[in-house]
């Protein structure tokens, strides 16, 4: 299954992605250090601290390459098993806050999750595009064939 | 949203609309007139030319100058710096979302098995 990638306004960024699961599972997935240790560090090691209730704060630290990367966050809202909210900031980039938005819908026992990135200002969002851009002229070409096809 | 008036703001400001999507990704496979543009929604010919100002407005378009056909044709380049970007979130995101998907059938398999050890008339 393929992630989808939309910008649905000047300062959001969406994500949508089919899970062959029911939503209770996907939602838990979501909520315990012992299963996000598992998924969210793209299998590189994970160090998972959680507070997991509203106002609670997260940290993740991905071990790759020798390096470590650490990102933090709070949870604003918990609508289980439908909708988390929840701040996201790299350390090192600090200040630079997300508000991720991600709604779980099921269908015939298989779960999409609808996950919106809000920036907080037109800088920060510039910021992230020269990231993009940083990998190089052809590949941003071949993002952009791909881009067009997963427009509509 | 409200725009910032910046080009990048006007970018995506035009793609947060699907119909504007959708009228990119035809373009994506060659130019077109407003007609054959309109032809797959349900909305009018009027509706279709406010979206296409909007397109090119962001520069996302240009119109051919036959007064007649006008026919509109994708322009790319302010796109690519979005759909870089875009791609790579999502390339990124992509890595994360399998790895919860394998994880996922796992924690099924198990709580499978986990029902069935549960039930005595199976070994």
């Amino acid at each position: 299954m393929t992630t989808k990638v939309t910008t649905p306004s000047d300062l959001e960024i969406q994500l949508t992605r089919v899970f062959d699961a029911p939503r209770d599972l996907v939602w838990e997935a979501h909520t315990k250090a012992e299963h996000i240790k598992h998924w969210w560090g793209r299998g590189n090691p994970l160090d998972v601290e959680l507070d997991f209730r509203v106002g609670g704060k997260y940290r993740y630290v991905e071990h790759a390459d020798g390096e470590a990367y650490a990102f933090r966050g709070e949870f604003r809202e918990i609508s289980p098993p439908q909708r988390l909210v929840q701040t996201f900031e790299f350390e090192g980039m600090p200040g630079h806050i997300l508000v991720e938005t991600l709604v779980f819908t099921e269908e015939d026992g298989k779960t999409t999750i609808t996950g919106t990135s809000l920036f907080d200002s037109v800088e920060d969002r510039d910021g992230m595009l020269q990231t993009g851009m940083a990998e190089g002229a052809e590949q941003s070409y071949q993002a952009l064939q791909r881009y067009l096809k997963t427009l509509s | 949203m409200t725009t910032t008036g910046d080009p990048l703001s006007e970018v995506f400001a035009a793609l947060a609309d699907p119909t504007r999507r959708a009228i990119l990704d035809r373009l994506a496979a060659g130019e077109a007139t407003v007609n054959e543009l309109a032809e797959p929604f349900p909305i009018s010919l009027q509706a279709i030319s406010k979206h296409l100002k909007v397109l090119e407005r962001a520069g996302l378009i240009t119109r051919g100058r036959d007064a007649q056909w006008r026919p509109c044709r994708l322009e790319a380049e302010p796109l690519r710096e979005v759909a870089a970007w875009a791609e790579q979130y999502r390339r990124h995101w992509e890595g994360r979302y399998d790895q919860l998907d394998d994880y996922l059938q796992r924690l099924t398999k198990e709580k499978r098995h986990d029902h069935q050890s549960d039930d005595p008339k199976r070994p």
